[in-house]
């Protein structure tokens, strides 16, 4: 490996980085304002100059500059450091220094910068520039006197989130960043501008003049608004969730999270259920816990176990739903599911329902056909994979299902089952390049899977995988995209239907049972059962909403709980504030429920259920692995899905509202918001058509 | 007309216009005489004799155009090879080019076949400014001649298939520095890219690519006609050729000529210009390469050889030798502001020192063109042409600190007088009279 000097001392480098960082390797630390590592390099803010020899005798910019061999660089020379005064100076003449009232001051660059490198006092003594405000959306707020013109919003937007809304016009001093036409950024990843926003330029609305960032106390935890699972923090004052920020996770969602997983915590104040209650007269009623558990034992206890059924969630962490297995399970209950939306998956093999090739693997596909998939909305921080696969030209991309805008050039190869069956016995086009293709990816997507002949369609699109070679020992290009958090989880704990058991759409058929166990459940359509309605959950929704009992859990920032994402990985959730009023962790009222029952659970803590979890079913055990093409060699794809045939269907979308996913999501104002923004932006569009 | 240079000895036959600048006429002045005899001689006899000749680039920063040619790929592998031609001449004060265009077009074309021969690209893009839309049209419709003669494009009389095309700029100072060209050229915002990458290794599109000046490749086809040696005997050594300057400002006859490199300032003014509006004692100051260079004193002028080196070693350049001649009634502080208002004006506003460096030195030199300042800010205002100069992208920000250190080099006492009198009541009247005008 190549060596360079960074003041004096000697470091290895690899061929192709940066001056920047291989001062960092160095220990050095550079100070930067348009540098990100996942964004393309602009050069413009000019913070990072260092003195390099060989080389001119000016100041270089290291974020652009590539380091050689022997090179000399230097971070603490006198022409460095008036370098840096000087752009320092230039980046605060126009800027308001009106730290006392910005949301940024705390955890801003540019305060943190000036600190750190700039003089104490400025020179200058004419009017500082200011500049209107813009409108980007019900989520971004901008103060536009703040912007140092960074252009970190401008790039991710055009090059990560793929929307050609956010740009810089006019020049010299004049420039300014603005969306076009006052339009609300179109993308469902445009919060992360805020994020990358240095100043305070660009701050979050919904959480403006909120909080202090010293104020809040910050926990690590991971989402639940898709299957992703992508890393987040959740900064919590008091017991408050006052905002989610995105974690560095380099395997699934690198350092950007979804709109969703950012702004629906406002919903984990609204529409709580905090106590619980009980229906008399066909009106919910306050109740204490005695009163309520009592009236579901009773009907519990009277009811066959082939009238009762259990629909876990989307949002449900692993331990709630194996307490629930345990507890029904032992009762003889057989109608089971976690698949409200009745995705027809699960069962057999894990890697029939996993999403093998997992996130970061896609980097490495060449071709990828998505089957009934809409990664934009099904999960947006994956579509932006997709793109990045896509942008840097590595990728072709096919897909059967819906026509939509993916922020990407896709090949369109129809809109069903049939279109499938035609390209598995295609020998040219799209086919030809899947074949070709060193590492071709299938994704199959909620569209493809919640219908009747899902488990049909399943079978076909691990047909194509095979004909188009798409696992083998090294390489398994076979996946399935869910929807829900609790999906995967659900699946490897085997919560779906045992011998004669209901599914989830038969369960809430009229007359079907007598007693249905909501856990967590809000997707599932109510309207026609007649059976006794357990709702365990967080928010008055549509499950509390049909409820004759309801039992008050905790939302996933209020407890501590695995999630599989759907790649197979299992992660720890944990808890940043405690349920509301007297609601309790979802284990905990299953276990309590199971002592009523005479059924009583054989654990007292969650460390207990934990170790039986792991003991029965083992993938729980190992945190934070997804197992990818490990296992491919032993996945035998013949057995993938059910028999029958795929009518012929186009493939309808998984999600019709991308803001209203889940009961949390429903309950938030900022949610409401978006989802309003959205439609209106649509229907703009069909008018101008 | 006088001077150093014959009239045999002239490239630019037809500077003035006064003859047919169609290629009937060009043809009768020697364009496109024995071109394929050139080409025929290979494309490293084409360097070599660029090279030997000491051509060196006429845009402003003085860089050999052999040697640039030289850094092109040897071989065309994947991605062709381009030449962009820069005749986005907005250099205040510059006009040459624009005459080049108007007046012998064809000696530019044909330099365009010689010099995309020599890098192997097939296709030219020149790309001239918004303004000059009649140069434009006359450019075109030499170039339509050129092809219809069989001159230029597919299976040309030349053996080299070669196409040509004009893009006309939107007007943009900052569009005339090649990065930022061959952005506007590709349809994106005229902002200057970070180098390296030079365009010589990914320049439009992606690919190799040469940005040359109107005048670096219109001297090419006459160079390789009469020899390097020819060429490279005008002029002191390094500075050699033949040059066009753009005489403005206070002398009796403004003109664009060309003299042999390195001509004194004095025979350029005397033979050239009529000399200076009330004669020598009223010159005080020139701006020898248009409006980015600082200024030189009257005192250093008289003998000064108009060449690359002499004028690099008084802190100054030749630049596009755009002369401007300012005598002893020039508002020297105004001028400076005005030139500082056009750099603030054309900042991209991509980089930070650039973006709010012009504007504030702009808005100190205004103030201080009436006297309105404190004596302290002009080395506050120095120190913040430093913190502009060598911090940027680009050179503009160079060429926006430069004037206002040359001024304050030779005329800070001016300055200084200024501030004095506006501070004890009396107020500098013309800088107040011309702010109310504006």
């Amino acid at each position: 490996m190549p060596k360079a000097k960074v003041n004096g001392v000697e470091v290895e480098f690899e061929p192709g980085m940066t001056v920047l960082q291989v001062a960092e390797l160095a220990g050095e630390e550079i100070p930067r304002f348009c540098y990100h590592e996942r964004l393309s390099i602009a050069g413009n803010c000019r913070m990072c100059l260092v003195e390099v020899k060989p080389g001119p005798p000016k100041p270089q910019a290291s974020c652009a500059l590539p380091a050689a061999e022997n090179q000399e660089i230097f971070t603490n020379t006198p022409m460095v450091k008036k370098a840096r005064e000087g752009v320092m100076e230039f980046l605060l003449i126009n800027h308001p220094l009106d730290c006392p009232i910005c949301d940024q001051g705390g955890e801003c660059d540019l305060q943190d910068q000036a600190m750190g490198y700039g003089r104490d006092g400025s020179r200058y003594e004419e009017n500082k520039r200011a500049v209107e405000e813009k409108y980007m959306g019900p989520l971004i707020k901008t103060v536009m006197t703040r912007c140092i013109q960074c252009t970190r919003c401008v790039r991710f937007i055009t090059e990560v989130a793929g929307v050609p809304d956010i740009g810089l016009i006019s020049r010299g001093e004049d420039v300014e960043i603005t969306t076009y036409l006052d339009k609300a950024v179109g993308s469902e990843l445009s919060a992360n501008v805020i994020d990358l926003c240095p100043v305070g330029a660009l701050t979050s609305k919904p959480y403006a003049f909120n909080a202090r960032p010293w104020e809040l106390k910050k926990t690590e935890s991971v989402d639940v608004m898709d299957a992703l699972g992508s890393a987040i923090r959740v900064d919590a004052r008091a017991n408050e969730v006052m905002r989610v920020l995105p974690r560095i996770n380099d395997d699934i969602n690198e350092e950007w999270i979804s709109d969703k997983t950012r702004y629906a915590c406002d919903g984990l104040l609204r529409q709580r259920l905090d106590r619980p209650y009980i229906r008399e007269a066909g009106k919910l009623r306050a109740a204490t816990w005695a009163e309520a558990f009592a009236a579901v034992a009773a009907k519990v206890k009277a009811a066959k176990p082939e009238r009762i059924g259990v629909i876990a969630g989307d949002v449900q962490d692993a331990e709630s739903m194996k307490a629930a297995l345990d507890l029904f399970g032992g009762l003889g209950v057989t109608s089971l599911d976690c698949r409200q939306d009745g995705a027809q998956v699960g069962g057999g093999q894990r890697e029939a329902y996993l999403f093998n090739t997992t996130i970061a693997g896609l980097d490495q596909a060449d071709a990828i056909l998505l089957v009934g998939c809409n990664p934009r909305l099904e999960a947006p921080v994956l579509n932006a994979r997709l793109r990045k696969a896509w942008i840097s030209g590595r990728a072709q991309i096919g897909v059967i299902g819906e026509r939509v805008d993916l922020t990407y050039d896709y090949e369109h190869l129809g809109a069903g089952p049939a279109s499938l069956k035609t390209l598995v016995k295609a020998k040219s086009g799209f086919a030809k390049v899947l074949k070709d293709a060193k590492n071709p990816v299938i994704i199959v997507g909620g569209g493809a899977l919640a219908r009747e002949d899902g488990s049909a369609v399943l079978a076909m699109a691990a047909g194509a995988a095979k004909t188009f070679g798409a696992v083998r020992e090294d390489w398994n290009g076979f996946n399935v995209l869910h929807t829900a958090a609790s999906r995967v989880g659900g699946l490897d704990l085997g919560f779906l239907p045992g011998e004669g058991g209901l599914s989830a759409r038969q369960m809430v058929a009229k007359g079907a049972l007598d007693v249905l166990f909501l856990l967590g459940a809000d997707e599932a359509d109510l309207s026609q059962t007649d059976a006794f309605v357990v709702y365990l959950g967080t928010h008055g929704d549509a499950g509390a909403h049909r409820a004759d009992v309801i039992l008050p859990g905790a939302a996933y920032t209020e407890k501590n709980g695995l999630y599989v994402n759907t790649e197979g990985r299992v992660q720890m959730a944990s808890r940043a504030v405690f349920p509301k009023g007297e609601a309790r962790e979802d284990w905990a009222i299953l276990r309590a429920l199971s002592e009523r029952l005479g059924a009583k659970l054989p654990y007292d803590s969650l460390d207990q259920l934990r170790a039986k979890l792991f003991a029965d079913h083992p993938s729980f055990g190992q945190i934070d692995y997804a197992p990818g093409a490990a296992t491919a060699a032993g996945f035998d794809l013949g057995a993938v899905g059910g028999k029958g045939e795929a009518d012929d269907a186009v493939f309808g979308p998984a999600i019709k509202d991308f803001y209203l996913t889940n009961p949390i999501a429903r309950a938030s104002v900022t949610m409401a918001e978006c989802s309003a923004v959205a439609a209106q932006s649509r229907a703009k569009l069909v008018a101008a058509e | 007309m006088v001077g150093i240079l014959e009239d045999k000895d002239r490239i630019f036959t037809n500077l003035y216009g006064l003859q047919d600048w169609r290629l009937e006429g060009a043809k009768k002045r020697g364009a496109w005489n024995a071109t394929k005899d050139m080409l025929d001689c290979g494309r490293d006899w084409v360097i070599d004799q660029v090279k030997n000749s000491g051509l060196r680039g006429r845009g402003g920063a003085g860089f050999g155009t052999g040697l640039k040619w030289s850094f092109m790929p040897k071989e065309v592998k994947d991605r062709p090879h381009y030449l962009v031609v820069n005749a986005d001449e907005s250099e205040p004060g510059t006009c040459k080019d624009r005459e080049i265009m108007r007046h012998d077009p064809h000696l530019l074309i044909e330099g365009c076949l010689i010099a995309s021969f020599a890098m192997q690209a097939h296709a030219c893009y020149i790309y001239i400014r918004g303004e000059y839309v009649r140069e434009r049209e006359i450019l075109e419709e030499a170039i339509k001649e050129a092809y219809e003669a069989k001159l230029v494009g597919k299976n040309n009389v030349h053996g080299w298939d070669f196409d040509i095309y004009v893009h006309h700029g939107a007007g943009a100072y900052i569009c005339g520095e090649e990065t930022a060209l061959l952005e506007s050229l590709e349809g994106k915002k005229g902002q200057p890219r970070l180098k390296p990458p030079f365009p010589a290794g990914a320049g439009l599109y992606g690919c190799p690519t040469t940005v040359n000046n109107v005048e670096s490749i219109a001297v090419v086809g006459t160079i390789l006609r009469r020899g390097a040696e020819w060429f490279a005997g005008f002029g002191r050594p390094n500075n050699t050729g033949t040059k066009l300057f753009c005489v403005s400002g206070h002398v009796n006859l403004p003109c664009n000529v060309e003299e042999a490199m390195s001509i004194p300032f004095r025979q350029l003014i005397e033979d050239h210009c009529g000399g200076i509006k009330g004669g020598w004692g009223n010159l005080k100051a020139v701006i020898p390469g248009g409006s980015s260079v600082p200024m030189i004193p009257a005192e250093q002028c008289e003998d000064l050889p108009m060449d690359f080196d002499a004028l690099r070693n008084l802190k100054s350049g030749l630049g596009t030798a755009a002369v401007i001649v300012m005598d002893k009634s020039t508002d020297l502080v105004r001028a400076i502001a005005r030139i500082s208002y056009f750099y603030k004006h054309e900042s991209c506003g991509q980089c930070t020192p650039c973006r709010e460096g012009t504007g504030w030195m702009w808005r100190v030199m205004e103030r201080m063109a009436r006297g309105e300042a404190d004596p302290k800010e002009i080395d506050t205002l120095l120190d913040v042409t430093t913190q502009v100069e060598g911090h940027t992208i680009c050179a503009l920000g160079d060429a926006a600190a430069w004037p206002i250190q040359g001024l304050f080099r030779h005329f800070r006492h001016e300055v200084e007088e200024r501030i004095a009198n506006y501070r004890s009541g009396r107020p500098h009247v013309q800088g107040a009279s011309l702010i109310a005008a504006e």
